[in-house]
């Protein structure tokens, strides 16, 4: 197992002081190689886990362990793709690519010809030399990806890369990124509240329940690749998700807006009564 | 065309004779073999005279600029960064942010002498807290993502510094350089007015003292050019490309 979570709390105390508990006994191991999705309700805590994996924040109980150590800050052999390209916009295509790997002091020459063989990957190799500000948004999501992979990380975390991005442009890029995990087996741990989404590219799906964010349901994704959004497979599971989503949804709606509210079609009250007469 | 109309409004008046000549002097064409403005400063520039003022008043500005500049980045870091900073330093220079950079003369004058030493003094003050509050607000304002994205990458202490926070911060920095720059250059023309040692606000000055109007209004012309080139040849157009860089919105 290359990533296990064993028992993870994460509470954060509130300005008045009221303790809010995001992650309740999260449990969850990672296979080496895996396409592992998280989904659920916004708010259910899923970027937390990301981000504790990533190293960018510490839970408040429980251990992470990356490939059997205890994890200690980030680290190269875990990269984030994060929903915002966050490219830096005063380097180039090229900058922003080779800037992780200057930094683990590879020679320019050598970083750049790497750079370029995963920009080409990503279909970009024309744009080296251009801005992130002359880039479409899903152009500078692919840049990000291809920062990220010429790391070359054991795990690649990707926190809604895609959730920014208009329908066409996130097709291709599942396409793309169908292509890149077959290629380069990385483990990728995905994070969207799209199921269509997570049913296209996981080999395991994660439902998660909200307050306390928790590990509610596991489905295994069994169908061929690539994969066919019209497969009666992943129809029938997007259904089934589609059910623990809405529990879920409903829990933290009737949270926001009192008992009375329920998600279900044709709850809206009306009386059959009130135009009665009104047409004559 | 708005500006030559001025300056035939202007000609006119020195012509109706309502003034003395001395006080107003025509700009080009002179009747009574009197002074004009143009030729005073055609005949400054060539005899150096004008010329040598302006460069050294540019030399001045550059090196009070620059300390201003590293002091600024250095405070403003320094107060982004650590909580303490921010709570005391971080009052004072908003505090003196406000008050205008001559105030500080007379104690200049008393520490320094009166000279080059007290010029500098005050152009350094007058840039520096803008400077600081602006360069702060930079610091302050990178975007986490940026920090995150570097951090899993592997930066951190002063690389991270160099490469991310410093250029991620530029917009505000260089609109920070545009106004601290406005501030020294007034603070330079006040203290060299007083000063006394050599620069174009000295030459103003001798210009009063020997009633020469066409001298002061030629050297206003410099310190008007000057003014204007800077501000909007080289800071405008910086901040408009690193603004675009950067993707922002331009202001148009």
């Amino acid at each position: 197992m290359q990533v296990v979570l064993d028992g993870v709390h994460k509470q954060f105390r509130k300005e008045d002081g009221q303790v809010l508990q995001v992650l309740k006994g999260i449990n969850l191991t990672v296979r080496a190689g895996e396409f592992l999705s998280l989904i659920g309700p916004s708010g259910c805590g899923k970027s937390t886990i990301l981000n504790i994996i990533a190293g960018l924040e510490q839970p408040s109980e429980g251990s992470v362990r990356v490939n059997g150590k205890p994890i200690n800050g980030p680290g190269i052999d875990r990269i984030v793709v994060f929903q915002e390209a966050g490219l830096f916009p005063w380097l180039s295509v090229l900058d922003n690519v080779t800037y992780g790997l200057l930094l683990k002091n590879m020679p320019r020459k050598k970083a750049e010809a790497k750079a370029m063989d995963v920009l080409r990957m990503v279909h970009l190799g024309r744009f080296a030399n251009a801005y992130p500000h002359e880039l479409s948004g899903g152009m500078k999501q692919r840049v990000a990806i291809a920062r990220a992979l010429v790391m070359d990380p054991d795990i690649l975390l990707m926190d809604e890369p895609f959730a920014a991005l208009d329908e066409q442009t996130r097709i291709v890029l599942h396409q793309e990124l169908q292509e890149i995990w077959q290629q380069t087996k990385k483990t990728v741990i995905f994070i969207t509240h799209n199921i269509r989404e997570a049913v296209m590219l996981s080999e395991r799906i994660i439902l998660m329940g909200t307050r306390p964010g928790m590990v509610k349901q596991e489905f295994v994704v069994e169908a061929a690749r690539p994969r066919d959004p019209s497969d009666s497979v992943l129809v029938h599971l997007e259904k089934r998700i589609m059910a623990g989503l809405e529990q879920e949804m409903e829990k933290v709606l009737k949270e926001e807006m009192g008992d009375d509210y329920r998600l279900q079609k044709g709850v809206v009250y009306h009386d059959p009564l009130y135009h009665l007469g009104s047409d004559i | 065309m708005f500006i030559t109309t001025l300056f035939i409004i202007w000609e006119a008046i020195s012509k109706s004779g309502l003034f003395p000549q001395f006080l107003w002097p025509p700009l080009f064409w002179s009747s009574h073999g009197e002074a004009t403005v143009f030729g005073t400063l055609v005949g400054g520039l060539i005899s150096g005279q004008i010329l040598e003022a302006a460069l050294l008043t540019l030399s001045r500005l550059a090196v009070g600029f620059l300390i201003a500049i590293v002091l600024g980045l250095a405070l403003g870091y320094l107060i982004a960064r650590y909580r303490l900073f921010d709570d005391t330093l971080g009052f004072v220079v908003t505090a003196l942010q406000s008050v205008p950079s001559i105030v500080w003369f007379p104690l200049a004058i008393v520490w320094f002498g009166l000279g080059e030493t007290a010029i500098l003094f005050i152009v350094t003050i007058g840039a520096t807290w803008t400077m600081t509050v602006t360069s702060s607000t930079g610091f302050k304002n990178v975007p986490t993502l940026y920090l995150r994205v570097a951090r899993t990458m592997g930066s951190k202490g002063f690389h991270l510094l160099r490469t991310v926070i410093l250029p991620a911060s530029v917009p505000h920095l260089i609109s920070g350089m545009r106004v601290a720059w406005a501030f020294a250059w007034r603070a330079l023309m006040a203290g060299e007015l007083l000063g006394g040692s050599g620069g174009l606000g000295h030459l103003l000055e001798m210009g009063r003292a020997l009633q020469s109007m066409d001298l002061v209004l030629s050297v206003m012309v410099i310190i008007g050019l000057v003014g204007t080139v800077m501000d909007a040849q080289v800071f405008l157009r910086v901040e408009r490309s690193v603004m675009r860089r950067w993707g922002m919105t331009v202001r148009t």
